[in-house]
């Protein structure tokens, strides 16, 4: 049996009086795709912004690849965002005044040591590597996702963390963007999958539902990659 | 590529991408450094400038006789001028002073050399020409006024020297002298004249000298005057040297505040523009963490920038600002400045200081963005 990579222990967050999220618990383990679904509102993105390590949770525990994440201070999350998290944005954020390249290379930079060679290889890999000199305005929407997932895999990271990754893509570009997603899995990622969207979640191997800041339901999926049938409910 | 390879792409990418934002920027530290050195090369040729300004109200160290005899070898004179250095040495005229008769009345004589008093009194005023001949003098406007005399006309003086009878001579006056001072009362002729008169050559009175430096140097020159040769005494015209040191300390405080003041205002464009830019790339810099980035990494990155500036704006500022002390040297003191170097680094080093400081603040918001930023849509 896979080891867990991440571990969320009655993971709650709080704003105040706003409970944004309660008692979540559930595990992931290494090479395993899941999807987190929900409606706006639900906590998503306060649940991935916990896992990213971009918050502490208020209350609660939060293990990644064995290690206590919740309490540790800002300079080491970011150490741990730095080498084992690769996140991909909705929205891509990528740096306008930097080539296709030297946005995955930044990423080499903030890590350890910006390769070249590297990273034409990543862009490569999501099938941009004739787009390494251009500027991310000279790209379309789903070139610029594809550089933000070369930027994200760039450092092997042990976990991929993906906001609604096709949020901002037309179809052609959506699975495009979810066949690399199957090949990275193929190859052993583990993928966490923020979205609304169940086109998306049905790649999963499973998925966990949230509503109203409390985990709902999370389920197995029987037929990934969204070829057939609906999900099957799992045990936590 | 190399890690500081990679950190000049990301910080001159950046400063090219908001070029026009950071012309702004630019201009004002270039403008900074221009006042800066303009300033600072005025401010340091003020002494110089307004020293040879004040040479022209007079003599400002005199040397007598140390003994008992009112008269001093132009000799030992002659090596008290050899002490000071001669790029400072506007001018040293030797005085010596003897009286002669005109209608029974006694006058002082004075003889002096015509040339170098020139030099060491500009202000006098002469009506008529400067003594071009061996019997031609310089009246005081006093006694020309008393007795009526004009320039161009010829007076007979009676001398009585000390060995031997006395004579009579005539002279022509070939000027009118107005010093507002003792002058107006002396007749002045050529020394070699008054040598020849009355004997008794290489003597002098007193001599006066105009050196063009500041009183903590006048008085550094006049101690190793004194030291160095005792049969001579310096003395420094302390009523001059005062008002120059009041005049120059003003105006160097005036350029002093005007330096400070343009330095303060460049602070605050550079901080401004800086703090601009940081809140237009709050999700960049969320993006950055987001990626791994460390507040140190951001705190480079923006403190890179700012340095790249205050070097290009430094650097412009140089050349404006040479320019700028050149101008301002010519309409105020009719003649160019000099750059002493280490001003160059001076400058270049000012521009940083203040770039650093006014990025401060504006940085110190930079490590404040949170990384979750760029998950929020903000």
């Amino acid at each position: 049996m896979k080891k867990n990579i991440l571990e969320l222990h009655e993971v709650s967050m709080f704003y105040g009086q706003v409970k944004a999220l309660q008692n979540i618990t559930f595990n992931v383990r290494e090479g395993e795709w899941l999807a987190i679904m929900g409606s706006s509102g639900s906590g998503k993105t306060t649940l991935m912004n916990i896992i990213g390590c971009l918050n502490k949770a208020t209350h609660g525990a939060v293990f990644l690849d064995g290690e206590k994440i919740s309490r540790l201070n800002a300079r080491d999350l970011t150490v741990i965002r730095r080498d084992k998290i690769g996140l991909i944005f909705q929205q891509f954020h990528l740096i306008s005044y930097l080539t296709a390249v030297e946005n995955v290379m930044i990423a080499q930079y903030y890590h350890s040591m910006a390769d070249e060679k590297e990273a034409l290889a990543a862009l490569e890999r999501v099938g941009l590597g004739h787009r390494g000199r251009h500027l991310p305005r000279q790209l379309s929407g789903g070139e610029q996702q594809r550089l933000c997932i070369a930027r994200a895999l760039i450092n092997h990271p042990r976990l991929i963390l993906a906001d609604e990754p096709t949020g901002n893509l037309d179809e052609a570009n959506q699975n495009t963007v979810m066949d690399i997603f199957h090949q990275l899995h193929k190859q052993g990622s583990t993928i966490v999958v923020v979205t609304h969207s169940p086109d998306v979640a049905a790649h999963a191997q499973r998925i966990v539902y949230l509503e109203f800041g409390r985990m709902v339901k999370d389920v197995q999926n029987a037929h990934p990659h969204g070829r057939a049938g609906a999900p099957a409910e799992a045990g936590r | 590529m190399s890690r500081q390879k990679m950190y000049l792409k990301i910080i001159l990418s950046s400063l090219m991408r908001r070029r026009s934002r950071m012309m702004v920027a630019l201009l004002a530290v270039a403008i900074g450094a221009t006042v800066f050195l303009g300033m600072g090369a005025v401010y340091y040729d003020i002494p110089r400038q307004m020293g040879r300004e004040f040479r022209s109200y007079g003599a400002n160290m005199i040397l007598v006789s140390s003994g008992a005899d009112s008269a001093m070898r132009l000799a030992d004179a002659r090596r008290a001028e050899a002490l000071i250095p001669s790029e400072k040495l506007v001018g040293a005229t030797p005085f010596r002073y003897e009286t002669m008769y005109y209608n029974m009345q006694g006058l002082t004589v004075v003889g002096t050399d015509m040339d170098a008093v020139r030099k060491t009194s500009p202000y006098w005023r002469i009506q008529g020409e400067w003594p071009r001949g061996e019997n031609q003098i310089l009246l005081g406007t006093d006694i020309a006024e008393n007795a009526r005399i004009y320039a161009g006309t010829s007076i007979v003086l009676d001398i009585v020297p000390e060995k031997g009878r006395k004579f009579k001579k005539e002279f022509r006056v070939s000027g009118i002298v107005r010093s507002g001072g003792a002058e107006d009362g002396f007749v002045l002729m050529p020394m070699q004249t008054l040598e020849s008169l009355l004997g008794n050559p290489g003597r002098a009175s007193v001599v006066e000298m105009s050196v063009a430096a500041d009183s903590a140097e006048l008085e550094r020159l006049s101690e190793t005057i004194r030291s160095e040769i005792p049969e001579v005494t310096p003395r420094l015209v302390k009523r001059l040297m005062n008002s120059e040191a009041a005049v120059l300390g003003k105006l160097q405080v005036l350029v002093y505040l005007v330096t400070a003041v343009v330095l303060f205002l460049t602070m605050i464009c550079v901080g401004t523009t800086m703090m601009t830019v940081v809140m237009e790339r709050r999700k960049e810099i969320g993006l950055k963490k987001a990626i791994g980035a460390e507040n140190r990494s951001i705190i480079s990155e923006f403190m890179g920038e700012g340095l790249v500036l205050a070097c290009i704006g430094g650097l412009l500022g140089l050349v404006a600002g040479y320019f700028f002390a050149q101008a301002v040297s010519m309409s105020v003191f009719e003649r160019g400045v000099s750059l002493p170097f280490f001003l160059v680094w001076l400058t270049l080093l000012a521009s940083l200081v203040v770039t650093v400081l006014a990025s401060l603040i504006p940085v110190a918001r930079a490590t404040d963005v949170e990384p979750s930023l760029v998950l929020r849509g903000e």
